[in-house]
């Protein structure tokens, strides 16, 4: 059966989706945010840790934008093989939402439409958009306003397969040591292993979406994961990056099949304002 | 060490500061951000003036989200500063007292804060509402037409900062990692 889904409906949710996202954090990023502050030793990193967390107390209840970047708009879209889109083109629809979200929400503009002429498209579109056929008919929409402060400091680094684990292991905290102070910690850090090119990037961010807390499946990735988030916060760069032992709240690693010559690892490093809304049509 | 100074900061303020020390500013800065400092540059490098008399200003690197009515500002926390590093000993040379920004600064830039007696302040990145409750007014005095990057006078009460480099080269992005670096 083919269910017909209006664009219109598209356009509005990721409107208050846009909006939401950059007002208040998830409640999986509250609590590792609180526990982040129990957590810290050094003392001045103990006081910017409260102060991130009445930073998200005051943005709800005035109003005002967690972060002034309130980012480019990164929308997944999962989109079922049975669904029939009416009202016009549907990456429209897309970036009609993030026009009115922004506007309407009183969000910052950060997108210039040229990356080299540089002029400012004064609305936040568009927007960067990954659509992926899947089974069904529902539409499964994840909107993830990614800022620059901490997208500067992500790398990509193709490995020789011979450098194995311990070659990503490195890769991670090359990216979140030269990151330092610039990328806002503590740190939600994505990770890519496999695919191509571009697949462990597009992983690398799919992997920030993921709930905080909430680990792979599969037993050497989980322990992956556990263990760089050890690593992370022994760096001594803690919140602010003005010296601590917090650096990073999760560390989520995304894995997927790759070639016989390579071991593509990409980082994605995301500031303390990780924010993912996820909405099911 | 808690200090309460007055802004614009002159040379004298700048030499007491101390990397480490937590500093509430009150009184007049600038806003300044990649844009600006660009058409600043290209400014001096044509022989014109630049659009603020920069002596003893703090530069805060900044963008704000837009105002909603009745209020001065949107969400307005530091950006990354590294990216004004090309401009920014210029501006220093020419007589900027004080930058207010997040994260590393190139050693040019460190050279130049040592050179004049400056500072470089880091506000915590990431929390633009709270730190926009102590800005009491906002008003465009430049470029305009770059929308969030124009020049922005405001008016700061209690802004909370945290001296990085001080006049003498300290740096605490440096000294307080290594006290808790374990590996």
């Amino acid at each position: 059966m083919i269910r017909t889904v209006q664009t219109e409906i598209i356009t509005e949710t990721i409107k208050k989706m846009c909006i939401e996202a950059n007002y208040s954090l998830s409640s999986d990023m509250v609590k590792a945010m609180r526990k982040a502050e129990e957590k810290e030793e050094s003392v001045l990193g103990k006081q910017i840790l409260a102060q991130l967390q009445d930073n998200l107390e005051i943005a709800a209840s005035d109003m005002i934008p967690i972060c002034q970047d309130t980012g480019m708009a990164v929308v997944f879209l999962e989109v079922g093989q049975d669904v029939h889109f009416e009202g016009g083109s549907f990456e429209d629809a897309v970036n009609e939402g993030v026009r009115r979200g922004y506007t309407e929400g009183f969000l910052r503009k950060s997108v210039v439409g040229d990356p080299i002429l540089r002029e400012n498209t004064k609305d936040n579109t568009p927007a960067v958009i990954h659509t992926r056929i899947v089974e069904g008919d529902r539409v499964k929409i994840t909107v993830a306003p990614k800022g620059f402060g901490s997208e500067n400091m992500s790398r990509v680094f193709m490995l020789k397969p011979a450098e194995g684990l311990e070659g990503v292991k490195n890769a991670i905290l090359t990216a979140v040591k030269d990151a330092g102070p610039n990328a806002c910690p503590p740190l939600v850090v994505g990770v890519g292993i496999g695919g191509t090119f571009e697949k462990c990037a597009l992983m690398a961010k799919k992997a920030l979406t993921r709930e905080v807390g909430k680990h792979s499946d599969i037993p050497y990735v989980r322990k992956l994961e556990e263990e760089m988030l050890e690593k992370i916060n022994c760096l001594g760069i803690g919140p602010g990056g003005l010296g601590g032992t917090v650096t990073a709240l999760a560390v989520n690693v995304n894995t997927y099949p790759t070639h016989i010559a390579g071991l593509p690892v990409a980082v994605n490093i995301c500031c303390h304002v990780n924010r993912h809304t996820v909405c099911v049509l | 060490m808690d200090r309460h100074i007055s802004a614009p900061v002159g040379r004298e303020t700048a030499e007491e500061l101390r990397a480490g020390d937590y500093v509430y500013i009150t009184g007049t800065i600038y806003t300044a951000r990649d844009a600006a400092h660009k058409r600043m540059y290209e400014t001096l490098r044509e022989g014109g003036d630049l659009p603020i008399n920069i002596e003893g200003q703090a530069i805060y690197y900044m963008g704000p989200s837009p105002a909603r009515e009745g209020r001065p500002i949107g969400s307005a926390g530091p950006t990354t500063a590294s990216r004004m590093d090309k401009y920014t000993p210029e501006l220093l040379d020419l007589g900027m007292g004080a930058m207010i920004g997040k994260g590393k600064r190139s050693q040019e830039v460190i050279d130049a804060v040592v050179r004049n007696k400056a500072v470089y302040f880091a506000a915590v990145g990431g929390a633009g509402a709270l730190l926009s409750k102590c800005i009491t007014s906002s008003e465009i005095v430049a470029y305009e037409d770059l929308g969030t990057e124009a020049i922005r006078k405001l008016t700061v009460v209690n802004l909370p900062v945290i001296v990085v480099i001080d006049s003498k080269g300290n740096n605490l992005y440096e000294t307080a990692v290594k006290e808790y670096r374990k590996i």
